[in-house]
């Protein structure tokens, strides 16, 4: 699945990173604590998330996650977008609901596939 | 020839949203210098979670990284108010953070287990009313 058909997926606006929605996505997560996140290492992934503030560009770019999508309409400001761009971090946002963002994924075949 | 490296990096508190900026340059310094993406993930993931942990727990402090030819050393001293429960902290789930953390996306009680979780070994010593200093190393 790549970026672009997440964004299709779920009716997604794309914030930044235009250019990369050709990008191959093999796993994905979704969660409101960082912590959680930092938990499992993943395979170029898509991190599903309601927390809108900077430390989850951090937390991305840590996990060498390739896009953010933020549910329930959640919209990151510009301080957030500037260093995803920096960091070559797609952010996307969605009106959907996490259980259902996630749910609309798997079913397409994107799992979780996180590993030590 | 020295083949040992060292950064340092002063770690405040006043600004949120800056906290990671020094796991952050490491990332990048180790990517320049060839160091191997799975070392390199281990090494930002222990060194952001000690740094989120800085912040929000103790007001700032210091790390200092020094890279060998056989592995990473992190050291991450604060002037915090120490753990009182070291074997509870280190207990995945288990955390002091108020619901202001909470909503910042962190104190899930993940923190220091994921620290040692990335880490190859890794020592905490800490007072109470003095701080803690946390000493981990990542094998290269």
């Amino acid at each position: 699945m790549t970026i672009r058909d997440i964004k299709n997926l779920l009716s997604a606006r794309i914030l930044c990173g235009e250019d990369q929605l050709d990008r191959e996505v093999n796993t994905a997560c979704g969660a409101d604590m960082m912590s959680d996140v930092l938990a499992f290492v993943k395979d170029q992934a898509v991190l599903l998330t309601g927390l809108c503030n900077p430390q989850v560009v951090r937390t991305a770019e840590m996990m060498d996650i390739i896009c953010i999508c933020f549910v329930r309409g959640k919209m990151p400001d510009d301080v957030m977008i500037s260093l995803a761009e920096g960091k070559d971090i797609v952010l996307m946002s969605t009106d959907i609901k996490m259980f259902e963002a996630c749910g609309t994924l798997y079913v397409k075949g994107l799992h979780g596939g996180g590993s030590n | 020839m020295n083949n040992q490296i060292c950064w340092n990096y002063i770690i405040t508190n006043e600004d949120f949203t800056r906290a990671g900026e020094a796991s952050s340059d490491v990332k990048k310094k180790l990517r320049q210098m060839g160091v191997s993406p799975d070392v390199i993930r281990k090494v930002t993931i222990a060194m952001y979670e000690g740094e989120i942990n800085m912040v929000i727990h103790a007001e700032g402090g210091v790390i200092d990284v020094e890279v060998s030819p056989d592995k990473v050393l992190m050291v991450l001293k604060d002037k915090g108010p120490g753990i009182a429960d070291i074997e509870k902290a280190m207990t995945a789930g288990y955390s002091t953070a108020n619901e202001n953390i909470r909503s910042l996306g962190f104190g899930a009680g993940m923190g220091l287990p994921n620290m040692k979780k990335y880490s190859d070994e890794m020592k905490v010593e800490t007072v109470i009313g003095e701080g803690t200093t946390v000493t981990m190393a990542i094998n290269i």
